[in-house]
């Protein structure tokens, strides 16, 4: 194998697993430190310097980061970022005077439409820079699905509230209540740029027999979830099933539970496990005495006078092709059916762009989607950018966040006249974290403990009000256990070649038996000549060579703990263990200087 | 380490943990005991990691660490369960080591160059462990010359590992009695005296297995070990390993970049335990098999074709001659596969001496009249 390149941006960046895996690449480790360390504020900014919502997305976010957590290859479970990124928004100081300072306007306006995470991600990157941003939306308050979706059990209004006002406190306009009818229309009113960040508004229907007829009881669970969110809906009746087995019917049926759906119950076409609801927006359900019922495929509602009384289903097998595709096929058994009151329907959610009329220089695919380039959001007007579910559907806030960053890149470079397809490298700072001779800025020392459990409501208390969080968060202690389960991946081991007397000190110490001197070879045969298996291929090997004796150090960064003993034991100093921070490309970024909150 | 039950731990460790003279410091943390999850297990369905001890207080880059290692490792390998095997040191950097390996063994670490005395003391306590003394140049060649010496020439069953850096380290870097004629110390000072060759010694007082190694060649020294360990009679291996602090310069005989230089394999070993045929794809005459008594075959793969690892004279002039070329020459260097062990020169019984009950031990007045009249 050739040499690997540890000056280039993405391959330490990769070794950093959570971050990498986060759309907007938040430096998960760094913050946990500092979370450790007591330091709440410093942690929320660099949190919100990165993803904008950390005290919405520390309740709600799907954590793309945990499954990728190392920890999790090392032991049973991932570190608790998302919870941390919680306890860094709950303990927080007044945060209000770190935030940009609202500067003089450079005379250019963009107006956004939707009021939801990608239009505030760009807003909030553009208005610093002095840009006049405008953001429309249909309801009065800013926040989009964030506010409508979220069941405020989850995710409280007080958060909400909190958060979307440090981005509007950066003088911008805010148009609640103003639905945008008509792209034509907007753009006649000469904006420098538009943003598109309308959001997946439309439920997807289940158009199976009796549903005309039963209409009265079969609710759109995102509607249904927004109509309760803002106080239109207060009760359901006694029996309620969901369909669908996303995070929207997870909401609906404990969102069901607290106003008098007793017997709940959610109902899924697939199994358990292939379902698309996070594994603990699932738990939380059942947790609420709610069953999930799998490989049953609803197919008429019954009805009696206009009255829904049942669904239908058809019992279903999974089996799977010769390539490995899984198909529902009939089980064989007799149909089922499940009396019940009310009906939600959470089978998706769709696009919709009627308000943008077809002859305003945007194409639309024949999915009816708009082409937008997933590196520059641009769509084919060139004023015109799209982000978050409106872009490429329904996705998630951390999605929204990270398409708005690069959104807002690419309509200052385009307002600055540059071309937006050239996108800046991230800026990259490798540094030393040695401190003594074997002492470091960071706690090496690795946490055996498991996941701590975040504390929850009594679920009597729980299900009674709808505006209480069952989730309580981590208190101060319990976040200090979990922050020291992070490995602090974004330590990097670096070696030196030249330095190395090829000792086997770091061989020996090494508990992951990560490290082995051998011949060089291709990468297929040196994974099989490793002192330990190496099953992830998507993990890096670091390979140096110009050793004395001719031979190549492999590393499989795989499950290295930057426990640093390797650093420790080196009687050269040809290990060090070396922070790497990352400093992603922002609206701006490039010719403004960057001071960091904390290194 | 799940199911086992250790017998007694004897652990008299003495005052001497200053690796801080060395002024390369040890690790404060201890090793996390996380590991890989893909290790391989033995038959017991242990990992290396079960073999373990506790964190090494040597300096860093010692390497008198790999060979802890490499001990860890043969006895993984081996599938030794932990509590039959005892642990005997001297004083010394390298009688420390014992502590940072199998760490649910029984230990003992005794006094100055007499760990030959309480092994053999302790083995004919009891034959049924397996004893591994570990000794360095200083607890061996000089304050336990006359130690190593009769433990070897009596043929006690043991596996004595001399870890060899040629200089006193615990006290800043004087030459030991290994050390060779016309090396530099640290600060430039020239050897004068002879240097002790153990491995010759061995050889001459009658060892049926020695070998000699380098600490910075696992896949040599493992195996070592390994065989080492199976035979039954005195094996005696000889392992160079650096020290970094006093003896790792240039001028000096037992560095790294020296050994590598100057090391002069004669062959290379694979220890088969199992009854499987031995199929090794080398050219016809280039492996020499050689069978001990508890039926392990080492394959020799020879690098020196003429080397005869069964000629003990042989193997004495070999050595001479190349030392006298400046050569370290590694690799087994003798084995005799039908060696006898202390007990069976004594005829002592089978059963640990531990265990004689009194029935056994005072067979009452007829059985002494017997003895008596035989005497008459």
């Amino acid at each position: 194998m050739k040499p690997t390149d540890i000056s280039a941006p993405d391959y330490f960046h990769k070794v950093v697993d959570c971050q990498w895996a986060c759309p907007a690449h938040t430096p998960v480790p760094e913050y946990i430190r500092l979370i450790a360390e007591g330091r709440y504020s410093d942690a929320y900014m660099i949190n919100w310097k990165s993803n904008v919502f950390p005290g919405i997305l520390g309740r709600t976010c799907d954590r793309p980061c945990e499954p990728a957590c190392r920890r999790g290859r090392v032991e049973e479970t991932p570190v608790a970022i998302c919870r941390l990124k919680r306890v860094a928004a709950d303990f927080k100081d007044d945060v209000k005077h770190r935030m940009p300072k609202v500067s003089a306007k450079n005379g250019k306006r963009i107006a956004l439409v939707g009021g939801g995470p990608a239009s505030l991600a760009v807003a909030r990157d553009l208005a610093p820079l002095g840009y006049h941003c405008t953001v429309f939306d249909a309801d009065p308050k800013a926040g989009g699905m964030m506010r409508s979706q979220i069941p405020k059990f989850r995710l409280p209004d007080s958060v909400i509230d909190e958060e979307t006002d440090y981005i509007l406190g950066l003088g911008i306009e805010f148009k609640g209540g103003h639905r945008i009818d008509s792209l034509k229309q907007l753009m006649a009113e000469n904006y420098d740029a538009i943003f598109v960040g309308s959001g997946a508004p439309r439920g997807r229907e289940l158009d199976i027999p009796g549903r005309k007829e039963a209409a009265a009881n079969i609710h759109i669970g995102i509607e249904w979830l927004a109509s309760v969110s803002f106080g239109h809906v207060e009760k359901i009746g006694r029996r309620v099933i969901v369909l669908g087995g996303g995070n929207t019917a997870m909401d609906c049926c404990r969102t069901a539970r607290r106003l008098g759906g007793e017997d709940v119950k959610v109902i899924v076409r697939s199994g358990f496990e292939e379902m698309k609801a996070s594994p603990w927006e699932k738990e939380d359900a059942i947790h609420e005495d709610i069953p999930i019922l799998n490989f049953m495929v609803p197919v008429g509602f019954k009805h009696v006078a206009g009255k829904l009384i049942g669904v239908t289903f058809q019992k279903v097998k999974a089996e799977y092709d010769a390539k490995g595709r899984r198909n529902l096929v009939p089980a064989g058994e007799p149909d089922q059916t499940i009396p019940c009151d009310d009906v939600l329907v959470a089978v998706g959610q769709e696009n919709a762009f009627p308000w943008i009329e077809r002859d305003c220089g945007i194409e639309f695919d024949k999915w009816n989607m708009p082409q937008v380039d997933a590196k520059t959001f641009a769509s084919t007007n060139p004023k015109v950018f799209f982000g978050g579910d409106a872009a490429f559907g329904p996705k998630n806030i951390i999605w929204a966040v990270a398409h708005g960053h690069d959104a807002a890149l690419s309509i200052h470079k385009m307002l600055s006249g540059e071309d937006i397809t050239e996108r800046p490298l991230p800026e990259v700072n490798v540094s030393s974290q040695k401190m003594g001779i074997h002492e470091w800025s960071y706690d090496n020392d690795i946490s055996a403990d498991k996941r701590y459990k975040v504390p929850h409501r009594d679920k009597v208390i729980a299900l009674k009000d709808i505006r209480a969080e069952v989730e309580l968060g981590y208190d101060v202690k319990l976040a200090l256990g979990e922050a020291q389960r992070c490995l602090n991946c974004d330590i990097q081991t670096i070696f030196s070649a030249p330095a190395c007397i090829e000792c086997d000190a770091c061989v020996d110490i090494c508990p992951m038996d990560c490290i082995t001197f051998t011949d060089n070879g291709e990468e297929e045969d040196l994974r099989t000549r490793l002192k330990a298996p190496s099953p992830h291929h998507d993990q890096a090997l670091y390979v140096a060579d110009g050793l004395k004796t001719g031979r190549v150090m492999v590393k499989d960064e795989d499950v290295c703990l930057h426990c640093g003993l390797c650093a420790e034991r080196c009687p050269t100093g040809a290990w060090d263990m070396q922070k790497y921070l990352i400093d992603m490309t922002y609206a701006g970024s490039t010719c403004q200087s960057k001071a960091r909150s904390a290194a | 380490m799940p199911g086992l039950v250790p017998g007694i731990h004897v652990f008299l460790f003495p005052g001497h943990d200053e690796p801080g003279a060395a002024g390369v410091v040890m690790t404060y943390i201890a090793k996390p005991k996380f590991h890989h999850p893909g290790l391989p297990k033995n038959d017991l369905g242990y990992t290396h990691r079960d073999y373990e001890g506790k964190i090494s207080t040597l300096c860093a880059g010692c390497g008198h660490d790999s060979i802890t290692a490499s001990i860890i490792e043969a006895c993984f390998e081996l599938s030794i369960e932990p509590h039959r095997v005892a642990k005997i040191s001297g004083i010394g950097c390298s009688s420390k080591t014992p502590d940072y390996f199998l760490g649910n063994s029984h230990g003992f670490n005794s006094v100055h160059g007499r760990m030959p005395s309480v092994l053999t003391g302790a083995n004919l306590a009891n034959r049924d462990l397996i004893y591994l003394g570990v000794s360095g140049d200083g607890d061996s060649a000089s304050i336990g010359f006359g130690q190593f010496a009769h433990s070897i020439r009596r043929g006690v069953n043991m596996t004595y590992i001399v870890e060899n850096n040629g200089v006193y380290g615990l006290t800043k870097g004087q030459f030991s009695a290994t050390a060779d004629r016309g090396s530099k110390s640290k600060k430039g000072v020239m050897n004068t005296d002879n240097a002790i060759d153990l491995v010759a010694i061995a050889l001459q007082l009658g060892a049926s297995f020695v070998a000699r190694s380098f600490s910075g060649d696992k896949t040599q020294l493992v195996p070592l070990i390994a065989a080492a360990i199976r035979h039954k009679g005195a094996s005696f291996i000889d392992v160079i390993s650096p020290c970094i602090a006093f003896n790792n310069h240039a001028g000096s005989t037992k560095s790294f970049d020296y050994v590598r230089e100057h090391n002069d394999a004669v062959n290379r070993l694979d220890v088969i335990t199992s009854r499987d045929p031995i199929t090794v794809d080398y050219a016809p005459g280039s492996v020499q098999v050689v069978e001990q008594h508890d039926g392990t075959r080492l394959a020799l793969r020879k690098i020196d074709a003429d080397y005869d690892a069964n000629d003990r004279l042989a193997a004495m002039t070999f050595l001479q001659k190349h030392a006298a070329k400046g050569q370290v020459v590694t690799g087994l260097l003798y084995v005799d596969p039908d060696a006898e062990d202390m007990h069976t020169h004594l005829d002592t019984v089978e059963t640990p001496l531990n265990t004689l009950e009194a029935k056994e031990l005072c067979p009452g007045s007829s059985a002494l009249d017997k003895i008596n009249a035989s005497l008459r």
